[in-house]
């Protein structure tokens, strides 16, 4: 009997160890800190009681568990700005995060059943979900916008090497299938001096539901009321016509092979994998080519941003805009009941819309307009 | 105290008397793997009401025409499964179609005709084709085998059978036809290994009786060892049923993901489990996410329906054949 109530302190006391160490190594500022205070003499004995009794393998991790962790799960279009920010500030904030790419839906899923600290989205959540956040969490739920993105009419047209002109008239009729051949007048009246193949069009879309599919026929809807009628805006609208393919690799695979397809991408994807796209014409009735200007260009022809950051940017009216352009957004709740979590958030966000933006364009992703990012930082503070 | 050590002496007697009959392990053996058996079944039906419960919103909105209806949009809330099903049907039946012949074949090559050092290598390398995660299959599909069917198959088949109406229309690669090759690939070694072993489980006596009486090596193989063998050759082909009717990667890499029903084995078209895996992340509003959640049961059910008529078959065609 006795030998158990010793072997229960020891294991008692162990676990006191360990939390010391915890704590100490919670203020480690850098690696090279900790390695310095692993090989600290209090530490090496903590080490050794801790190998005996848990073994090595948790002994590794508690540096990794000193920290404030976060989760976060949603969109897959950020994943690699997010990833790339969520390195840095780990060594910056001491917070590390960790993020899944599961999806638009999926991110709004897992921040409304509680199972991340934080979602995030390239839609903004709408009226019905924000409800059902609001019912589930008992709090409410904020947007912030990180990042804008693009996405581009990308095509396999042999023998057309400049870029071609897309009007919202010309992209509607081809995806609601009903401009069928490339020398159609339609596409012709925007390209002159191009010769146009007799050549079959087919139509690529995304078959796995899709953030870019959501800003495709939001924008679509927009500019084409027979779209928005038979068609709508949605992450998986009932196509008209055309082949889906699962992925931006998918699509692109698709439209590689198969001549005469047109297809949408994101900006990003389409230079990374030097897929030919067309420019499209804006409300203004320029042609405009999607690049990192042009998109910030459209957050920045925003005239009213609503104070809870909904809103669609596809068709702005302005110089130089590009008109299917859309911005991303973490979705944060407004309340943690762990503080440490809750400061952990809030800095990464300040940090985010304010140093982290200097990284997005070495990624390719558009920066925020100065005057989102003030009103921003405004809804920072509005976190508990 | 003097209660609690007589307690004490009676727990030590069980337990010895547990050990005592655990030396014969009957009862043991039997109570573990009734265990199993019982925890597949529980398994079975704990998915099934879980599949139930969570795809009410749409057995309440649509009812049975939910299996009937040919749309499938999400934006107005419109549901129907027949394209997926169908689709799910089609690409199967197709890749057994090639599968089976070319399986069944290449097992009595390997069990019967091949040297049995070339017979092991053999099937060592056809057992690999299963371990060949599905994401390759479906890329090689779409780099390869799309392409080699836009270019050279479809012509052909096109120019010779181009009256029938399977093989009408445009061909865009994506297809039933790409969909049901790549799964005829995958489904093969299971066909293969799975009926080699069973072919040379046929007792060695009954190939030399039959020799005996002067039969060629043909005939043995073909009028004694395979109608032995058949049970478990016909075992293989549902295994092999079973992963084509569920496969989704792959499937959904090559079919060209469109929900529609049409005769052409040349259009793209849709199946079951690739749209699960294709909206569900996304899925938004309790109506869209239930009823991916239906389909899911749909082709439970389905999976169920086939092997149920597959096994009608083979007993009715047994009985008459003997």
């Amino acid at each position: 009997m006795s030998h158990i109530v010793v072997n229960t302190l020891t294991i008692l006391r162990t676990f006191v160890c360990v939390s010391e160490a915890n704590s100490q190594l919670r203020f480690a500022q850098t690696g090279e800190q900790i390695q310095r205070m692993t090989n600290s003499t209090f530490l090496r004995g903590t080490w050794v009681k801790l190998t005996l009794v848990a073994g090595t393998a948790l002994a590794l991790t508690q540096p990794v568990l000193a920290q404030t962790t976060l989760t976060g799960a949603g969109a897959t279009f950020p994943e690699p700005i997010y990833t790339k920010w969520f390195s840095q500030y780990q060594s910056i904030g001491k917070v590390q995060i960790s993020y899944t790419a599961n999806g638009s839906g999926g991110g709004i899923k897992a921040v409304t059943d509680g199972t991340t600290d934080f979602g995030a989205s390239d839609m903004p959540m709408t009226d019905e979900q924000i409800s059902a956040f609001k019912e589930k969490q008992k709090g409410s739920i904020l947007l912030f916008p990180t990042v804008l993105g693009a996405v581009v009419p990308s095509y396999n047209l042999p023998g057309v090497s400049k870029p071609l002109n897309f009007t919202p008239e010309a992209l509607a009729g081809i995806f609601l299938g009903k401009i069928t051949n490339w020398n159609s007048p339609e596409i012709a009246k925007a390209n002159g001096g191009v010769s146009l193949p007799d050549l079959k069009i087919v139509v690529v879309h995304r078959s796995d539901g899709s953030g870019t599919t959501f800003c495709f026929t939001d924008y679509l809807s927009k500019v084409n009321s027979e779209w928005k009628s038979k068609v709508g805006k949605g992450t998986s609208p009932e196509w008209p016509t055309g082949l889906g393919a699962k992925g931006n690799a998918g699509v692109s695979g698709l439209l590689i092979q198969q001549k005469g397809a047109i297809g949408y991408v994101e900006l990003i994807y389409a230079i990374k994998n030097k897929l030919p796209y067309g420019n499209v014409k804006n409300k203004s009735g320029e042609f405009v080519k999607a690049d990192l200007a042009s998109v910030t260009a459209a957050a920045a022809a925003l005239k009213a941003m609503p104070a809870d950051f909904r809103v669609s940017i596809t068709d702005e009216e302005g110089k130089g805009v590009y008109p299917i352009s859309t911005f991303t957004w973490l979705l944060v709740p407004s309340k943690f009941a762990d503080s440490s979590k809750e400061k952990a958030i809030v800095g990464f966000l300040k940090w985010a819309i304010s140093s982290g933006q200097s990284m997005v364009e070495s990624e390719d992703y558009a920066k925020l307009p100065a005057s989102v990012v003030a009103q921003e930082q405004k809804q920072i503070g509005s976190i508990q | 105290m003097a209660t609690s050590t007589l307690s004490q002496q009676d727990s030590r007697l069980a337990v010895h008397s547990l050990f005592k009959r655990a030396r014969g392990g009957d009862e043991i053996a039997y109570l573990l793997t009734l265990a199993s058996a019982v925890g597949i079944l529980v398994i079975v039906g704990l998915i099934v009401v879980e599949l139930w419960i969570n795809s009410q919103p749409t057995v309440h909105r649509f009812g049975f025409s939910f299996l009937t209806g040919t749309r499938w949009d999400p934006n107005g809330d419109h549901f129907g499964a027949l394209p997926f099903i169908y689709g799910t049907c089609v690409t199967s039946l197709l890749a057994l179609l090639i599968a089976v012949p070319f399986g069944v074949a290449a097992s009595i090559f390997l069990a019967e005709m091949a040297p049995p050092g070339i017979s092991n290598v053999l099937t060592f390398l056809i057992e690999l084709l299963a371990a060949v995660p599905s994401v390759i299959y479906g890329l090689i599909g779409i780099f390869v085998l799309v392409p080699f069917n836009r270019d050279y198959l479809v012509p052909v088949l096109t120019h010779l059978f181009g009256y029938l109406p399977i093989f009408k229309g445009d061909f865009y690669g994506v297809s039933f036809l790409s969909a049901g090759l790549v799964l005829s690939v995958m489904v093969v070694p299971f066909i293969v290994s799975v009926s080699r072993e069973v072919l040379l489980a046929v007792p060695r006596e009954q190939r030399e009786a039959s020799l005996a009486l002067g039969t060629t090596k043909w005939e043995t193989t073909w009028q004694i060892v395979i109608p032995n063998a058949s049970t478990g050759i016909i075992g293989s082909i549902f295994l092999a049923l079973a992963r084509a009717l569920g496969e989704t990667m792959a499937v959904t890499m090559v079919i060209g993901n469109t929900p529609k029903i049409t005769a052409s084995l040349l259009s793209p078209g849709y199946s079951i489990a690739a749209v699960i895996a294709n909206e569900f992340a996304e899925a938004s509003g309790s109506l869209y996410v239930s009823s991916l959640i239906f389909l899911g049961l749909v082709l439970f059910g389905l999976t169920i329906v086939i092997n149920a008529l597959a096994r009608i078959f083979v007993i009715t065609t047994q009985r008459r054949g003997s």
